[in-house]
Order: C-alpha cells, then sequence, then structure tokens
C-alpha cells in the first residue's frame, strides 16, 4: 500500500511481534547475525512502517519519501523484517537467504538491492552524518520529506557521531530526527562500563538537539515522539528510545552475550514459543 | 611534441606561466556551479585555501561549512548525494582521504553516492609545512577502492577540465592539486577525457609515464635527452583509475622501457599501476621517480623535490638506468 498505513494500536503490537518471530527464524537459518538489537527495536521499526512513514513498496525511489538511515546496520534482521512485512521484499526470500550469497539482505544492510534501503551500514558512526546530508538536500530543494537516523548507543563512542551532532544543531536542521537505542549494551559488555555515555540527554541538549526520553517498547509514546518532533520549530530531535536487549525472548533479555550471535535450532525454538504466547497475550488484552 | 594536443607553445621558456593547479579547481566549480543547480560544495574550515571560497562567494547557500571534521564532511556530502546533489569535498590531501578513509569506502564508495573529493596542497612541494602536512599516500588508499575513478591532473587548465568532467560523470571520485604554481601545459583547447592518457611527446627509446604538475619535469627531461640522441615518448596518465593501460601498453611495445614520475610514494601510485599494467600485458624494464619510501620534511618546494629525487635531472637518471637494462 502506498503512502502512509494507519494500523491501530493493537495491530501495531501484533504486526512488531510477527516481526520478531521473522527475524528469529531468519536468524537461526543464516547461522550467524545479531540477536539482542532487532527484537530490542522491533517496535519502533514497526511504528515507523506502518504508522509514521510515507513510503511506498512498489516505487521504493517514490522522490518524496520519508527517508531512514540504519546506521547500526548490524540490527538489520529487523529492518529486513519490517521491509518485508510492509511488501518491500519477499517474505519467505527473507527467511530463507539472510545473509546468502547473491541475494539482498547482507550481512550489514546496503543499498544495491531496490528494496527501499537508502544507503549501505557497518562502520558505526556513519548513519547520522549521511542523514544530515539528506535532511541539507531536502531543506534545499524545499522538500516535505522527513529524515530518520537510527542509530545504537555504542556508536556514541564514534567520533564522527558527535561531529554529526555538532553539525546537525549548527544547521538547526528541523527535518532531522535520530533515534538512538539506548539498550546499554555493546560487545564488550554494558555502555557505562565500557565506555560511560551519561548524562546523554543533556550531551544532546548542550548540542542544541530537542531531546524526548521515551520507553522503545510502548508504541504510543513513540508515535508521540516523533509527531513532538516534527514540531519543534528550529532544531533537531534526538529520541532516546529505551529498550529492551532482546526483548520478548526471555533467555535473551538484557543479556549482551547475545548482542551478536543467532540463537540455535532449540534456543530458537523456544524462543519463537515464547513470542507466540505473548501473540496470544496481546490478541486477548486488546479483546 | 605532438600535433593536434594545442599544447602551450611557450611550455620549455624560463618565463611560462605559472599557476596553481588548485585555482583550475576554484574557477571550474565556479563555471559549474552556473550550470548545474545540483553542484554543491563542502569543505573542512579550508576554503580559501582549496579555492572553494570562490564557489561560496557565488554560491553561498550551496555552500556548507563543515567545520574541522572531515569524517562527518565526508558522510554529509554522501547523503546529499544520495538525495540528487553533486557534492565536491574540499580538504587538503592528508585529512581526505587521510582521516576518513573508512567514510570514503563505505558511505561513498560502497553506497556509489556521486561525491566528488578534492584533495588540495597533495605532494612534497606543499612545502615548510612539513611531512604532517605532504599528501604522498593519497593515491595509493584512493586507488585500492571500488567504484572510485581517481584523477591527477597536470596543470591549471586540466584541473579545470577534470572539475567539470567529474561533474558530469555519475559516481565517486577523487583528485588531487598541488599548492605551488606550477607551469601551464596544456590549452584550452588540448583535448582531455577521462580514463584516456594523453601522448604528448612521441619518441621510441623510452616511455616516461608522469602525472600531475611534474608531467613538466617529464617533458623537459625529454627535451634534454634529445640533445644526447634519446628520443622520449612522454605520456600523461592524468587518470590513475581507471587506468588507460592501452595506451600506456602500446607506447611500451614499441619503446621496451618505462620511468615513472609522480609526486607520490614510489608504492602503491602510479608507478603501481604502471607496473601491474606492464607486469600483466607486456612486462619490461621498468624505473620510478617519486617519493622512496620516506616521510617529507620542512624546506622550499624545489628543495624538496631535489633532495628527495623529483627534479628533470633524477628522470634523467632514471632514463638511462633503465635503457642499460633494455
Amino acid at each position: 500500500m502506498a503512502g502512509r498505513v494507519n494500523l491501530s494500536e493493537k495491530d501495531l503490537a501484533l504486526k512488531a511481534n510477527e516481526i520478531r518471530q521473522d527475524v528469529i527464524t531468519a536468524l537461526v537459518e543464516a547461522k550467524s547475525g545479531h540477536s539482542a538489537g532487532p527484537l530490542g527495536m522491533a517496535d519502533i521499526f514497526t511504528a515507523l512502517y506502518f504508522k509514521l512513514l510515507n513510503v511506498d513498496p512498489k516505487k521504493p525511489d517514490l522522490p518524496n519519501r520519508d527517508r531512514v538511515v540504519l546506521s547500526n546496520a548490524h540490527i538489520c534482521p529487523v529492518l529486513y523484517a519490517t521491509l518485508a512485512q510492509r511488501g518491500f521484499c519477499s517474505r519467505t526470500d527473507f527467511l530463507k537467504n539472510l545473509r546468502k550469497l547473491g541475494h539482498p539482505f547482507q550481512g550489514h544492510s546496503n543499498n544495491h538491492f531496490d528494496i527501499g534501503i537508502e544507503t549501505c551500514g557497518g562502520p558505526l558512526g556513519q548513519g547520522l552524518s549521511q542523514a544530515v546530508g539528506m535532511a541539507l538536500a531536502a531543506r534545499m530543494d524545499g522538500a516535505k520529506w522527513h529524515t530518520y537516523a537510527l542509530m545504537s548507543d555504542g556508536e556514541l563512542d564514534e567520533g564522527q557521531s558527535w561531529e554529526a551532532i555538532m553539525m546537525a544543531g549548527k544547521e538547526r536542521l528541523r527535518n532531522l530526527t535520530a533515534i538512538v537505542d539506548r539498550n546499554n549494551i555493546q560487545i564488550d559488555g554494558f555502555t557505562e562500563d565500557i565506555m560511560p555515555l551519561e548524562p546523554l540527554a543533556d550531551k544532546w541538549k548542550a548540542f542544541n538537539w530537542h531531546v524526548i526520553d521515551i520507553d522503545g517498547h510502548n508504541i504510543e509514546q513513540f508515535i508521540d515522539a516523533v509527531n513532538e518532533a516534527k514540531a519543534i520549530y528550529e532544531k533537531p530531535t534526538v529520541i532516546l528510545a529505551h529498550t529492551i536487549p532482546g526483548k520478548g525472548v526471555s533467555f535473551m533479555e538484557k543479556h549482551f552475550e547475545w548482542h551478536g550471535k543467532p540463537p540455535n535450532k532449540e534456543e530458537a525454538e523456544q524462543a519463537l514459543q515464547e513470542l507466540r504466547t505473548l501473540r496470544g497475550r496481546i490478541k486477548s488484552e486488546h479483546e | 611534441m605532438a600535433k593536434n594536443l594545442f599544447l602551450n607553445p611557450k611550455v620549455f621558456a624560463a618565463d611560462v606561466e605559472q599557476i596553481p593547479t588548485r585555482n583550475g579547481y576554484g574557477d571550474g566549480l565556479v563555471e559549474l556551479g552556473k550550470e548545474d543547480e545540483r553542484v554543491v560544495v563542502l569543505t573542512g574550515d579550508l576554503a580559501e585555501s582549496t579555492r572553494a571560497h570562490l564557489f561560496q562567494k557565488a554560491y553561498p547557500k550551496r555552500f556548507f561549512e563543515c567545520g574541522v571534521a572531515e569524517q562527518n564532511m565526508m558522510g554529509v556530502a554522501a547523503g546529499l548525494a544520495l538525495s540528487g546533489k553533486i557534492p565536491f569535498v574540499s580538504s587538503y590531501a592528508v585529512f581526505v582521504p587521510g582521516r576518513n578513509w573508512d567514510q570514503f569506502r563505505v558511505s561513498v564508495c560502497y553506497t556509489k553516492a556521486n561525491v566528488k573529493v578534492a584533495g588540495a596542497h597533495a605532494g612534497i612541494s606543499v612545502g615548510p609545512d612539513g611531512a604532517t602536512h605532504q599528501a604522498l599516500e593519497d593515491l595509493a588508499i584512493t586507488r585500492v577502492l571500488p567504484n572510485l575513478t581517481v584523477v591527477v591532473p597536470c596543470d591549471y587548465q586540466e584541473t579545470k577540465k577534470a572539475t567539470k568532467a567529474l561533474a558530469n560523470m555519475k559516481g565517486p571520485a577523487y583528485f588531487r592539486f598541488a599548492r605551488e604554481k606550477t607551469p601551464v601545459i596544456t590549452t584550452e583547447k588540448t583535448p582531455f577525457k577521462l580514463g584516456e592518457a594523453i601522448v604528448m611527446r612521441e619518441g621510441k627509446d623510452v616511455t616516461i609515464a608522469a602525472c600531475g604538475p611534474l608531467v613538466h619535469q617529464a617533458l623537459v627531461a625529454a627535451e634534454m635527452l634529445k640533445k644526447q640522441k634519446i628520443s622520449c615518448e612522454v605520456v600523461n596518465c592524468h587518470t590513475l583509475k581507471p587506468f588507460d593501460e592501452a595506451t600506456l601498453v602500446k607506447s611500451v611495445k614499441k619503446t621496451n622501457a618505462c620511468v615513472t614520475v609522480e609526486e607520490h610514494q614510489i608504492i602503491g601510485g602510479l608507478a603501481g599501476a604502471v607496473s601491474e599494467t606492464l607486469g600483466r600485458n607486456f612486462p619490461a624494464p621498468i624505473e620510478n621517480v617519486g617519493m622512496p619510501n620516506s616521510f617529507g620534511e620542512s624546506g622550499e618546494p624545489n628543495e624538496l623535490l631535489e633532495k628527495y629525487g623529483m627534479t628533470a635531472k633524477h628522470i634523467m637518471k632514471a632514463v638511462q638506468k633503465v635503457l642499460k637494462r633494455k
């Protein structure tokens, strides 16, 4: 469906649950890849692609489409799963061919295939700069589209992230929204042990950004935050989305060991069972 | 000298006109700004010395001052290009690509973003600023990047033509300029096509493959060697990537010997491209004039070129050496 789709709160929660299941299914088939980040960001991706973004699966290069830059591209399984659910590519193709030779579902997302991915990522800290460039281009053209930069908290260790934060503040890019997955983990451990980021909100504020802290699993809060971001005049906005890495799968939640590995078959079965139970609960809660 | 190239008739005169190649960039950008609204220019606190300030003055709304933050600048350029603009990133070659090679690799080359990267103050002839500011490795680290076009213009006119040609070509590119005034070898009428080396002087005993302002020294060396009855063919290899293998191989098949000339480390730049090409197609003796695996130091440009062996005299020696190996 072209343009925006408008799912109800219940349907968004169910969609996020489906996307989580697809992430697990694809990862177990791929035998490598990242688990915690994709599960943690499933609610936000769902809200973006099934509520907020102006995009068209039939025309991935629609000129006035909203732009999504995935900077921490290792969480691409959730991007692929969401794009597949939204109709940009075949869902069965994704479930079978994550990280496989010759397929669009590369280990880190890239723009070589016509499935609605704007750019390439991998080495951390590069996405926000690209998003700044896109937002500048939109402003020069008087275009209405909005640019979203999705980032991890760990990649805020990169100096380039702060260079980009500085320039977006200087340029007062109101058409740019950064979304930080504040899940507190990175490869070697907890962010506050590896390289402390707090007081994180104050840091962004000091660079002339509008800052909104939210529960990254509360879809309603996220939608409100995006609407607030768009209403803020003369400033870019960052949404610090507090998420639980591995969300929805008990044994993965909050464990940094799950940052960079996929579940094996047994683990995947347990994960899918938990997610299916959760699905039943979402359904009954909304009845 | 080759006919139909309309080279500067005063190329060997003592009072040959001298202009820094970076001025060709600045003037080319201003012309491009008028011709194509998509052209935008970025700099990292180096507007005037890269000559990007000329564009800034003419088209302030299409100019972005990024501050001393080269990694971000490269990414911003990628984002602009992915949204339909034609960005020119202007800095010193030691910083760009020196400080943002990963951003160049991933955000620009891998995405195939239509970004043009301009490295000013390249080579040892930047002089008194010393080793840290003498870019002698930039060609090695760019030539290796997939999807990238790499150009080293020989003079003011060729730089201006290259600036415009790169804007009209789709895809990422890197090109480098010198700070100092250097002789103007070509004229407005001299043909220039990306990827096509120019045989500037025909000869039969040895091929001198040169790039950048040192093409002038190669021509001077060839003129002097003529008096010793040595006939040199001088090829201006302005495009290092994609490298014009056919022109080089055709020349060396005739001469059976080659000398490379560049203001860059002998490792990985033009010498690399020539050796790889001849190794694959027509093995022949090669001698190299360039930076001999060393950092530079402070000094006047001419003193440095003399000390590190990149003058017409050194080219003549290299020719004599390679001829003995034939």
